[in-house]
């Protein structure tokens, strides 16, 4: 019984009870006085869809969770199950095989002891779908009756829909919501093992990274987990070069769309920044490799520094501020644009030039949107990572000087869950204990920026 | 066209229009108006929405000039000097012409620095000191200092809206203009906060040639010694302001006035 067996049998008895429940309430509209029905046929029939169809879809939902852990403890009750490996990695890769043979993903056990397995894994499964068949439709049919048996000319079909529907839209927004935690969830879980084998002290204040997955994970760690040139290579590359670039130019740009482009090249030029946001980030990723890191290189070598490095912070910021550009202009933009028009004529009427108005007015004015859309930009920066992947480098490194390679927390999470390390040695768990911070301090920066950008709102509303 | 009153008193122009039309892309929002605004008198316009008198407001001071698509016609003098030849800069023109709008616009700073900002603009004081002076008697002209004296460093726009209003008007006085344009200054605002701002109108006309929109006529009457009468893109009549109330000439402006339609 498959989740989208389940899912296209709700809305196969959802149709039939909204052609039902719109027969019946057609039938009862048509032989009582006009206005005496409450609510026309279509919210009739849409009120026992949604009695049959959305109670089965949430079945559906649950029974995708459920119906796997049923099978396994049948399977596990089984006779054949008793001279499985009592714990571990075997255990599971002899369950799985099993299952993929029995659900007809692979053709033959590679372990013949899991052989023994497939047949009570095919009734499992045989049994559970019936179960959740019969449930299924069960369900329907009470629920939907139910539904039916309520259509009266006085019923207030049109209310409940709506209410219905508000449930639907609540349902959908919570699902954003329940993930975000979800992932928080995961990343708690994974970072709170990392931190039994790595004090905090020593991840968050070393000043050494240099994790090594071949390393016995029972030895002492400290010395090998210090993320301050991991912390420091971010904020170089993502919030300072990367800022330097994005700021300036952005605030310009917005400046001159708003104020001074006349409204042809403003139809121009604004999708053309935004099409600048919708390039993929590995494909800058390539011009900053290719392209600017190369350049930076000769341009440092040309001025007499030898030992120019090929991955620079400076390349890799560089690109990632131009791709930023857009967000930074886009927010200025708005906020620029929301200043009140007043204000600009206010200013222009005591006599002021259009860049004074520009600089003592509408920026000061705008400046919390600004810097809100400044905050955004930086996280989205810090977050970013195809960009340094390719043009920065793998190696940690403390250092100001943006020719040297430097690496960041994204790049370093990347490598470490790319490699051979297993899944409970400290080197490849540090990578969630990384994500974990990256998390808090993009969560906490879209916080800060969120209430800035909302009390700036409320000035003008 | 334009129906003219003999003038009684005989006062000095400070302002000519000139045979002005102004243009919206093809739609044509002022009509040939030629009118003298006198010095050291408040002229009112007056006549219903959309008739153009606001538009007509903003050629004095070159506000226009901030929508694209305006585009105007014929000369209009400052002191003699065509304010729309090649040689006239409108930064100088604003300033000699000042400008309240019809919503109190203060700037989201400091009611100091309201008023600081266009004397710092255009260097008229050349210390910290001037600067004081020039807030306050600011202040006192528009009769707000006596309200905000021990608060000069709250935001403008804190105020209440007659205050800001008043604010706006020191803030245009700062600049020691010549002219003052007001754009219905009172119709965002209360009762008692209108008369203080008529009031306030009234001791500022010896000092300044001021030209209020207004679609009161009773803020005309009791304000203005000359009114002007706009009617679809055209000045219908120009007068004395009792002669233009109690003797209207023209059919139009005396339905206006008599509250017929508007």
């Amino acid at each position: 019984m498959s989740p989208a067996f389940l899912f296209l049998l709700a809305i196969g008895l959802g149709l039939a009870g909204w052609l039902a429940g719109r027969a019946k309430a057609r039938a009862f509209t048509r032989d009582s006085e006009p206005r005496r029905v409450v609510a026309r046929p279509g919210y009739h029939a849409w009120f026992v869809a949604i009695w049959v169809a959305l109670p089965l879809a949430l079945f559906a939902v649950v029974w995708s969770i459920l119906s796997p852990i049923l099978v396994e403890q049948w399977v596990l009750a089984s006779p054949a199950a008793q001279d499985l490996p009592a714990f571990g990695f075997q255990r599971q890769s002899m369950l799985a095989e099993a299952r993929a043979v029995a659900n007809g993903h692979a053709a033959g056990v590679f372990n013949p002891d899991a052989q023994a397995l497939v047949e009570p894994f095919r009734q499992a499964d045989r049994f559970y779908s019936l179960v959740g068949f019969g449930f299924a439709l069960a369900m329907a049919a009470i629920l939907g009756l139910w539904a039916y048996s309520r259509l009266k000319p006085a019923f207030t079909a049109r209310v409940k829909v709506e209410r219905a529907v508000m449930g639907l839209l609540l349902l959908a927004s919570l699902v954003a919501i329940l993930t975000t935690f979800g992932i928080l969830a995961s990343l708690v879980f994974e970072t709170i093992r990392f931190f039994g084998m790595v004090s905090p002290i020593d991840f968050l204040f070393g000043l050494s990274w240099n994790p090594d997955p071949m390393a016995n994970p029972d030895a002492p760690q400290g010395d090998r987990y210090g993320a301050i040139p991991l912390f420091w290579g971010t904020i170089f590359i993502g919030a300072i070069i990367a800022m330097i670039v994005a700021i300036p130019l952005g605030m310009m740009s917005a400046i001159y769309l708003t104020q001074y482009a006349s409204s042809r090249w403003r139809k121009i030029i604004k999708p053309a920044l935004e099409i600048l946001a919708g390039v993929p980030t590995v494909v800058y990723g390539y011009f900053a490799a290719l392209t600017v890191a190369p350049m930076i290189r000769d341009a440092a070598q040309a001025v007499g520094i030898t030992n120019a490095s090929s991955e620079s912070a400076l390349a890799a910021g560089l690109v990632m501020g131009v791709m930023i550009i857009p967000f930074v202009s886009s927010m200025a933009d708005d906020s620029i644009a929301a200043v009140p028009a007043s204000m600009r004529d206010g200013s222009l009427a005591m006599g002021a030039t259009q860049s004074e108005t520009i600089k003592r007015v509408l920026i000061p004015a705008a400046l919390p949107g600004i810097v809100g859309g400044v905050m955004l930009a930086v996280s989205r920066a810090i977050g970013e990572t195809m960009i340094v992947a390719m043009a920065a480098s793998t190696a940690a490194n403390l250092s100001a000087n943006p020719l040297e390679a430097m690496t960041t927390v994204t790049v370093q999470i990347v490598a470490l869950l790319t490699g051979e390390g297993s899944f409970d040695h400290p080197a490849t768990l540090s990578a969630f204990a990384l994500g974990f911070v990256l998390f808090m301090v993009t969560l906490l920066l879209n916080f800060i920026a969120l209430r800035v950008v909302k009390r700036f709102r409320e000035a003008y509303e | 066209m334009t129906v003219l009153h003999e003038m009684d008193e005989k006062a000095e122009a400070k302002m000519r229009a000139r045979d002005v039309s102004v243009y919206y892309g093809d739609k044509k929002a002022i009509d040939d108006v030629s009118i003298d605004i006198p010095t050291k008198f408040v002229t009112a316009f007056i006549g219903p929405s959309g008739c153009g008198k606001s538009t007509f407001l903003r050629t004095l001071n070159r506000m226009n000039d901030t929508i694209a698509s305006a585009r105007v016609e014929g000369d209009i003098e400052l002191d003699g000097e065509n304010i729309y030849s090649s040689g006239m800069d409108v930064v100088q023109l604003r300033a000699r012409v000042g400008m309240v709008f019809q919503k109190p616009n203060p700037f989201p700073k400091s009611i100091y620095d309201n008023i600081a900002y266009g004397p710092k603009i255009h260097g008229l004081a050349n210390s910290k000191g001037d600067l004081d002076e020039i807030v306050e008697k600011s202040l006192q002209r528009a009769g707000l200092w006596n309200e905000v004296k021990d608060r000069l460093g709250e935001s403008g726009t804190a105020l209440s809206g007659g205050q800001q209003q008043r604010l706006c008007i020191a803030r245009a006085i700062a600049v020691d203009p010549e002219v003052i344009l007001m754009d219905e200054p009172a119709s965002a605002l209360d009762p008692i906060a209108t008369a203080k701002i008529e009031e306030l109108i009234d001791e500022l006309a010896g000092r300044y040639a001021i030209v209020i929109v207004t679609h009161s006529m009773q803020q005309a009457a009791r304000v203005s010694q000359r009114t002007a009468f706009f009617h679809l893109g055209k000045m219908v009549e120009y007068g004395p302001t009792d002669e233009i109330f109690t003797n209207p000439l023209e059919e139009r402006t005396k339905d206006y006035i008599t509250g017929r339609y508007g």
